[in-house]
């Protein structure tokens, strides 16, 4: 295998590749981070164009690759995509649902190299997370945990937090600890794509959020060197931002369905952006050279506060596309921040969100879920915005 | 809680994690669900020996002989209860 040339030693590699196989999904959470116009990108990567993403990826120091989606099971040759990273030398990850999953499958996919998968479940009992998921799923992913864990795998279990599941926290711990989990992640919604259009029907309320931290706080005491629980805070209620991504084109590198390369899962809202396409371009221009990888990484793009914060090698300025979505331009400090002056608005609607959340005279709205139907209803006449060029 | 490895004791990589060659970072890697602890030379060096096979004392005694004069007994006696803190080693 050749090394990262000279020309590039000092630049920062993409350690972390997720590879996003498919935007197809049986589910509908309406926490969703793909974009809610997936309904344009749905012309797929083939298995020769993966390989190919894959084999560059690798020789520029990709060394973990999640395959995500969408439900990456709805790939029929997710067996070989899954040999061909083992050959070529990385850590494998299923980020999965365990909908259209079988014990035959997880073991042809051990067979094929498979280091680790990820099972998301919705809530800890069977009503909440179907009605989450939008369809019966909660009995078989208790079946497929446990295949999981029979199967060998170090395994982990992600529950995505929000309002409907926040006071769940400790069955939800429970539920891990009786699955034989190795790690739970209880990651608090962000607020992108799908999440972000039903953000006032998602978000927990002040309360809730610090009564599931301090249960998180106390099951992570109580497991130690058993299970492993990381607990994401959710950030429009911290006062710094969350160094997203690690810093932009710094360490991960995503590929969407149709090859849209990105430096996160949701940079194709930006305004402004040169999408780039894998079927275009080698991942090593895409990585080093496209403007699109280049567009804020580093610290040069920045706007004041960030420009002379002594804390931006930290946190990087946070969330260029919160920035966007918050305060109309990516180059503005996330508003997470204190110091961003966009940081009061944000104070504003969440104390809004939280009211009305808590006002019964204010009808609930209902969630939007999330599938292909939906997806198009809310594109609307909207072209398409293919990003191959050729 | 174990706070110190016997010489006749053999330690190797945990279950579910991967130790191995970084060729476009030129060091050891130590691969876990989603996540990777990029090694030192040194760490390189002592993990590569545990294998399940080697006992911590041929482990000292392989690293004396390739690095002759260096005195690294408590060195990797203390680096094995970092990784074993760590959760990256167990002993069967």
């Amino acid at each position: 295998m050749k090394t990262a040339g000279s020309k590039y030693a000092d630049m920062p590699k993409p350690l972390w590749l997720l590879a996003e196989l498919t935007y197809a999904c049986p589910l509908q959470c309406p926490y969703c981070s793909n974009p809610v116009d997936m309904a344009n990108y749905t012309r797929e990567l083939t298995t020769e164009e993966w390989f190919k993403v894959l084999r560059e990826a690798r020789e520029l120091g990709a060394t973990q690759l999640g395959f995500s989606g969408g439900e990456p099971l709805t790939r029929p040759d997710l067996e070989e995509l899954i040999a061909e990273a083992r050959r070529l030398g990385y850590y494998t990850n299923l980020i999965t649902s365990g909908v259209g999953m079988t014990e035959e499958r997880i073991k042809a996919f051990k067979e094929a190299g498979l280091d680790h998968i990820q099972v998301s479940f919705q809530a800890s009992s069977q009503e909440l997370n179907d009605f989450i998921a939008g369809t019966d799923a909660f009995q078989h992913k208790l079946e497929m945990a446990r295949a999981v864990k029979r199967n060998g795998y170090p395994m982990v279990l992600c529950f995505v937090l929000h309002r409907h599941n926040e006071d769940q926290v400790e069955d939800i711990l429970e539920l891990a600890i009786a699955l034989e989990a190795d790690y739970v992640e209880l990651a608090t919604t962000q607020y992108y794509g799908w999440a972000m259009h039903n953000k006032e029907q998602l978000l927990p309320t002040r309360e809730q959020v610090e009564r599931a931290e301090a249960i998180a706080h106390r099951y992570q005491e109580k497991m130690k060197g058993k299970m492993r629980i990381f607990y994401v805070v959710p950030d429009y209620y911290e006062d710094r931002p969350k160094a997203c991504m690690n810093g932009w084109g710094n360490v991960f590198l995503t590929i969407a369905p149709d090859g849209a390369a990105l430096p996160c899962h949701s940079a194709r809202q930006l305004p402004g952006v040169e999408l780039v396409n894998v079927r275009d371009h080698s991942i090593e221009w895409i990585w080093y050279e496209s403007p699109l990888f280049n567009m804020f990484r580093g610290y040069d793009w920045m706007k004041e506060p960030c420009r002379s914060c002594d804390e931006k090698e930290k946190d990087f300025g946070g969330c260029r596309c919160q920035a966007w979505m918050l305060t109309g331009d990516p180059r503005n400090a996330d508003p997470v921040c204190s110091k961003s002056p966009h940081h009061q608005e944000l104070l504003d609607e969440v104390a809004r969100i939280e009211a009305d959340a808590m006002n019964p005279d204010v009808p609930e709205k209902p969630l939007v879920f999330r599938n292909m139907r939906t997806s198009k209803a809310l594109i609307g006449d909207k072209p398409e915005r293919d990003t191959t060029t050729a | 809680m174990e706070h110190a490895f016997q010489p006749g004791q053999k330690p190797s990589i945990r279950s579910g994690f991967r130790f191995q060659w970084e060729p476009a970072q030129e060091r050891h890697v130590l691969l876990y669900p989603e996540g990777m602890v990029k090694l030192t030379a040194s760490a390189g060096e002592i993990l590569k020996r545990c294998d399940g096979e080697h006992t911590v004392a041929e482990i000292v005694e392989e690293l004396k002989q390739q690095f002759p004069g260096v005195d690294l007994e408590a060195d990797v006696y203390k680096f094995l209860e970092v990784a074993d803190e760590n959760g990256w080693i167990e002993v069967r």
